[in-house]
């Protein structure tokens, strides 16, 4: 009787524990897709003004290796994300200078940018590589802290966690609820029209790309000043993470929330790879961490493949049931890019 | 039109300026030497026969990739994946020879399959995100992508899986193949002259058939303009496929030389971001396939060049990646820049 009863203590302590090691863990999630969420959240805005910032994966390391350098010589965490916000809208100025005022392709310069800066950002960051250095402190917010599973779930973060839950809905709230947003919107998808309703077209264009830069560049110290403290060189794990932003950038069809909820998915894909592993001894931890990829490109196969002549053809061939339920799951997964992404704009 | 040239030319000879100006800015911040680390680059990449021959080894791979992009940027497309292609190519090239490696085939026959399978690694993996593009709607540079990191992904699982060595997997790759499976070299060095020709031929190849034939011509029409070219009776879907196929050939090609020639056996990072560097050199040689050759060598140089910074210097071997992307960066502005006023004048 007695060793029963404690049998179900210690079982039930067992689950408690399961279940709090469980919300640290998707807490963490949430704290991981952070940097991610203020990539995308950049390249969103960037795009939505019709420019691709195809630099980011550099972008990102370079701000990364800079906001650290900054931080730990001027002991100032402000200063760190700051330079890191600079980099990153620097790097977007090249990149809208070269598109907008030189008319080059954005796709290739963007690219080579996206070498360039993960080259300088090894070079430069030689001298600080595994230096102990600053980190961002976690910010318990009083009194929500204490609720119960949402406490620790969401308001023991640090602030630019919560800083990256307010940036979805101000995102979304300005492209969706405010004028600006509204003309942000037309620039990219119809520039000669706004341009006749009075929009000037590519200084917003610059404005925009140099904005979301800076989103893209703060990516980087949150990621060397909190979600992976330190700079360490090639082997910082942070090389590719701009890549899949510009993917769930796309599978989040330009909108702020959907984009969260792409954020969200690879941050928690990132984390079941590894917490699956020594459940999975077989499978050597690299191929698990590349496990979001082939999803991601499943995800573009769905968001596209409505629009292809064949599958327009397949559901016409389909039973009218069958037709219904698939064109509307193709329809609620499609997402059009901005009309006008990737081209320049003459008001002559 | 010899006007024209003359500017051409000036603007790139500024282009350089200013990226040999960008690079040695970065030195000084890094308080490094800039003079020391040219002259170390020079001196480490055609200071003797074995670093010239070291420079001419990864030519090779790297001018595999720049041929076979010219025909995807010839037909509009940006090839990004053909990182994920070298490693396929790579792949398919160890797996032949481990398959055959046991049998009596003669060693030359053996070699010959290995080389063929590295190709039809690269245009298969290549199809793919053809095949995503022109059938699912996926811009080939995110399918591109993606593909790289599940190739790298399949390529790390035959390492430490399947494929893994005797005892302890490691990221030193697999077991190296018998002597008797290497492609032949230069008696004392690891220059292989039949790798070397194999990309020569290449990329004469790849001149001749964008420049003289009528495939290349319609190639040339699809990537002006798809849909001009549709309408005057180009099949475009077939010729981008085919496009992807040819890139992805000579991709598969680059990573069966890495395998046969330079490592002799399957390691991670056996593309070695060759494929990227193409895309580079492709762009700075503005697409045309006669300046490929002598630019993708000197890229290659730099590569090697740089090797010896970390021993000699204290400085990070990306040094040549920075010079390498400011250069194109450079010539990419001056190129606009030379436009605007172009249109202005």
């Amino acid at each position: 009787m007695t060793d029963n009863c404690q049998l179900t203590t210690a079982n039930r302590q067992l689950t408690t524990m399961t279940s709090e090691t469980l919300l640290i863990g998707l807490a963490g999630v949430l704290a991981a897709a952070a940097p991610v969420i203020f990539a995308v959240m950049g390249e969103t805005f960037s795009e939505r003004a019709g420019v691709i910032n195809l630099s980011m994966n550099g972008s990102i390391l370079l701000s990364a290796m800079g906001g650290f350098a900054v931080a730990l010589n001027t002991g100032s965490l402000l200063l760190g994300f700051l330079a890191g916000a600079g980099i990153g809208a620097l790097v977007a100025l090249v990149v809208a200078f070269s598109s907008i005022t030189l008319k080059q392709s954005q796709v290739a310069v963007g690219f080579v940018l996206a070498l360039l800066t993960r080259d300088l950002a090894y070079f430069l960051g030689n001298p600080v590589m595994g230096q102990p250095g600053p980190r961002l402190q976690s910010l318990p917010l009083p009194g929500l802290s204490q609720l119960p599973v949402l406490g620790p779930l969401l308001f023991k973060q640090d602030l630019m966690t919560y800083l990256s839950f307010l940036l979805i809905f101000l995102a979304w709230a300005f492209i969706f609820r405010t004028r600006p947003g509204l003309m942000l919107q037309g620039i990219g998808e119809r520039p000669a029209a706004a341009f006749v309703r009075g929009a000037n077209v590519n200084r917003l264009r610059y404005f925009y790309t140099i904005l979301g830069g800076a989103l893209i560049g703060l990516a980087g110290p949150i990621y060397s000043l909190s979600v992976k403290a330190g700079w360490k060189g090639t082997i910082s794990g942070l090389d590719g993470i701009g890549w899949i932003a510009l993917s769930i950038t796309i599978f989040g069809g330009w909108n702020p929330i959907r984009a969260a909820l792409g954020a969200y998915l690879f941050a928690l894909l990132q984390w079941l790879g590894l917490a699956l592993q020594p459940i999975l001894p077989g499978i050597p931890a690299q191929v698990l961490q590349v496990a979001p990829f082939p999803l991601m490109i499943l995800t573009l196969l769905l968001v596209n493949i409505g629009d292809s002549e064949w599958v327009e053809r397949a559901l016409a061939a389909m039973p009218e049931r069958q037709r219904r339920l698939a064109e509307k799951i193709l329809r609620a997964l499609r997402a059009k890019p901005p009309a006008a992404l990737g081209t320049t704009f003459d008001s002559e | 039109m010899r006007n024209s040239r003359w500017t051409n030319l000036i603007f790139q000879l500024i282009a350089v300026i200013l990226a040999l100006g960008f690079t040695t800015l970065v030195m000084l911040i890094a308080k490094a030497p800039p003079l020391d680390a040219f002259k170390n680059i020079i001196i480490g990449s055609i200071g003797s026969w074995t670093k010239i021959s070291d420079v001419l080894i990864s030519w090779t791979p790297l001018l595999l990739a720049t041929t076979g992009l010219l025909i995807t940027f010839t037909a509009g497309l940006w090839n990004i994946g053909i990182e994920g292609q070298m490693m396929i190519g790579a792949v398919f090239s160890t797996w032949v020879l481990r398959l055959l490696q046991e049998s009596t085939l003669p060693p030359a026959l053996i070699l010959g399959l290995a080389i063929l399978g590295g190709m039809l690694g690269g245009a298969l993996w290549a199809l793919l995100t053809g095949v995503l593009k022109t059938f699912g709607g996926v811009n080939e540079i995110f399918g591109g992508l993606g593909l790289n990191f599940v190739a790298t992904s399949i390529n790390l699982w035959l390492i430490f899986g399947p494929w893994k060595r005797p005892g302890v997997a490691s990221m030193s790759g697999t077991i190296p193949f018998p002597e008797t499976l290497w492609l032949p070299t230069l008696p004392g060095s690891r220059l292989s002259l039949w790798a070397l020709g194999l990309a020569l031929i290449s990329i004469v190849l790849v001149y001749f058939l964008l420049r003289g034939t009528y495939f290349g011509l319609r190639l040339k029409a699809v990537g002006k303009n798809a849909k001009a070219a549709y309408l005057l009776g180009v099949p475009t879907w077939q010729y981008s496929l085919a496009a992807f196929a040819l890139c992805g050939i000579f991709a598969g090609l680059a990573g069966a030389m890495q395998v046969l020639v330079v490592y002799h056996r399957l390691i991670p990072s056996i593309s070695s971001g060759y494929g990227y560097l193409g895309l580079m050199v492709a762009m700075l040689v503005n697409y045309q396939a006669l300046w490929a050759a002598p630019v993708a060598f000197f890229f290659a140089a730099l590569n090697i060049g740089s090797i010896q910074l970390p021993v000699v210097l204290k400085l990070d071997s990306t040094l040549s990646g920075v010079l390498q992307g400011t250069l194109v960066l450079f010539v990419l502005l001056m190129q606009g820049a030379r436009q605007k006023l172009g249109i202005r004048n």
